[in-house]
């Protein structure tokens, strides 16, 4: 029996279950399971995501160089945070210890392409209906074209934000998809004068769009402080990168992490040994991987990385009007936001505001334009490279042998981080919302609000036209189906 | 920040899919050869999955031909004229040809180009699968079509 409440019911087998599942034929995908007893009261909540292990054997036996271009086709939506991470564990495997300026900046370029463009996505096309409009409000408005209808600018900039981010991405990367910007050792193209100024021509006017975001979701909090400040939040401990300064660093950094208090758990570890700092534990009802902090052990060392944990937990962010909105967001409601589960969005759009700061900066640092492109140095047999992806920490782990083949690959996705979390949000929900009541649409869309607020990855780097629809079932203790709602897609 | 630069060529075929997840490859294939035939005035994007950004892809074409492989399709692909529906998922994953219309709409004001779904039926699509011999030959039957389409005299 877990010690976590609601994990496991002591007698499922005289419940109700509720499945909430989005049915793909992809192998990545979510599903929620509520088991309910004949007063409707939760008695076991479960988020199960379906891991894609199929990743290592992937890459296992490829030559180490086409690695950053392969790994962009394990995930469709950050494509560039698999490319950097995988550059970064493959520059010590050629010995590159530290990039050029020009490599540097431009990787970082890239990579704030790539935090701008897909918190953009989430906030303004898949959680803003939902905030705007109430979690169960009617279904038929409760999307973004709701959202255009009452609030068409926002629905506008959201695109137009996504828009730039993909532009910086195809300059930095080559191209929209399948770029090749960053090889192990450094980068195979510098930006051109041209390309720096039509990127910085729209850069001020994307500054300005993510502070009305940040002004957005403030007020979202001020209108509806008591469930902002409620809904699904939990104590959690936190694990992210830091710059060695203590600033957020979403490119580089050492690990850091604390308990819910803030107390230092460890600071600054070198991540070139994460497997000493983090284990994962399987459970049997789960396909996804349960991380945890050794020094914790698996019962409490669980941990949430994030847009949340890495606006909270760095010292400053080293962009003024970023850091000005995250003290901001520290001290409302005192400190309550900053610890809430919905304040996921505000942190969000807080590092939308520092990547666009960021883009600026290095718009107009003439080492974006150079020549001094590649590093090499002594050829190591393994490599380990960590970012700061836009749904949190991602681990790139590979051991090259003497062929410059792959033997061993091993990778921690954001997702799987909070696979924890995710759990403990659901079930939070699952016991103020739920509990005692008559399942609705709008309830279970509570349940859906939650695990959105982490945008979890579902590996789904194909998509194929049929299948992503949302199946709700209602099943008796007999495993009967009593009654369903599918939510579908073309 | 300009929702449009230059003058886009009339059709624009927007071809989807991870060429290392098996059947779904059959979309970067068929746009592969399409710019391999360099036809005047057809541009060729090929893309993961669909987004709300490429509603601005759409901006000033005449025609549009979405190049998808599906699994329910039927056999050996489907062609259907498709309309705006703002229909959008509970991940941020990707969205259908349909909702990039409504967002089209959305962001923009003048009437959306006339566009289609060319969706070829796929079996398989696991990574690092190569394509089914099902595929292959649904992918040649969608080849054809896609040609009589962009160009009626085009070589059957």
């Amino acid at each position: 029996m877990s010690n976590f409440p609601l994990e496991t019911a002591a007698h499922p087998e005289q419940l109700r279950r509720v499945v909430i599942e989005p049915v793909s034929r992809v192998e990545g995908h979510g599903k929620v399971t509520l088991l309910m007893d004949e007063d409707d009261h939760v008695q076991q909540a479960r988020l199960h995501i379906v891991e894609f292990r199929a990743f290592e054997k992937f890459i296992q036996g490829r030559p180490y160089w086409e690695v950053p271009v392969m790994v962009q086709r394990l995930c469709g939506i950050c494509p560039v945070s698999h490319h950097l991470a995988a550059c970064k564990a493959l520059d010590q495997v050629v010995g590159a210890t530290q990039l050029t300026p020009t490599a540097e900046k431009l990787r970082r370029l890239m990579h704030y392409g790539q935090i701008l463009q897909s918190h953009a996505l989430h906030f303004f096309h898949l959680s803003s209906p939902d905030l705007l409009f109430g979690f169960d409000s009617d279904l038929a408005k409760r999307n973004i074209v709701g959202v255009a209808a009452e609030y068409p600018e926002i629905a506008r900039q959201g695109v137009l934000l996504r828009k730039y981010g993909q532009e910086v991405i195809r300059h930095t990367a080559g191209k929209r998809i399948h770029g090749t910007g960053a090889v192990p050792g450094g980068v195979n193209k510098s930006l051109t004068a041209a390309e720096r100024d039509e990127l910085q021509k729209d850069v001020y006017q994307m500054i300005a769009w993510s502070r009305e975001a940040v002004r957005l979701v403030k007020r979202l909090f001020e209108q509806d402080l008591e469930n902002y400040r409620s809904f699904g939040t939990f104590e959690a401990r936190t694990l992210s990168l830091v710059r060695a300064d203590g600033a957020m660093d979403l490119y580089h950094g050492g690990l850091r992490a604390q308990h819910a208090d803030g107390r230092t758990i460890f600071d600054h570890v070198d991540y070139d040994h994460y497997w000493d700092q983090i284990s994962e534990e399987v459970k049997a009802w789960s396909y996804m991987k349960f991380p945890y902090l050794r020094v914790l052990g698996h019962e409490d060392g669980w941990y949430r990385v994030g847009p949340l944990t890495r606006v909270t937990r760095c010292d400053f962010i080293p962009t003024p009007l970023a850091d000005r909105e995250r003290r901001e967001f520290m001290a409302f409601d005192e400190g309550r936001a900053a610890k809430s589960t919905l304040g996921f969005h505000w942190a969000r759009m807080i590092e939308i505001l520092h990547s666009a700061e960021a883009i600026k900066d290095l718009l107009h640092d003439d080492d974006l334009l150079g020549s001094d492109l590649m590093a090499g140095g002594e050829r190591q047999a393994r490599g380990v490279g960590v970012i700061e992806a836009p749904r949190g920490t991602l681990i790139h782990h590979y051991r090259v042998d003497e062929n410059d083949q792959v033997a061993r690959a091993n990778l921690i996705v954001s997702t799987t981080h909070n696979n924890h979390a995710m759990n403990i949000a659901i079930r939070e929900v699952a016991k103020k919302y739920l509990d005692g009541r008559k399942l609705t649409e709008g309830l279970l869309n509570h349940i859906e609000v939650a695990v959105r607020a982490f945008d979890p990855c579902l590996s789904c780097a194909t998509h194929a036209i049929g299948k992503m629809p949302l199946e709700v079932q209602l099943v008796d203790a007999e495993g009967a189906v009593i009654d369903s709602l599918v939510r579908n897609s073309r | 920040m300009s929702v449009s630069g230059g003058t886009p060529a009339p059709v624009l075929v927007l071809a989807v899919g991870n060429p290392s997840r098996g059947d779904d490859a059959i979309g970067p294939e068929l746009a592969a050869r399409l710019e391999a035939a360099a036809l005047p005035g057809v541009e060729v994007i090929t893309e993961f999955q669909l987004q709300v950004e490429n509603a601005l892809d759409l901006v000033g074409r005449e025609r549009v031909i979405f190049v998808d492989a599906g699994l329910d399709t039927p056999v050996p692909f489907e062609l259907r004229r498709i309309e705006a529906v703002p229909e959008f998922l509970h991940t941020s994953h990707a969205i259908s040809p349909e909702a990039v219309l409504a967002t089209f709409a959305r962001v923009q004001d003048g009437d959306a180009p006339e566009c289609w779904v060319l969706c070829v039926r796929g079996e398989s699509f696991e990574l690092g699968e190569p394509l089914s011999g099902a595929a292959a030959a649904h992918l040649e039957a969608a080849w054809t079509a896609l040609g009589r389409l962009l160009r009626p005299e085009f070589p059957a």
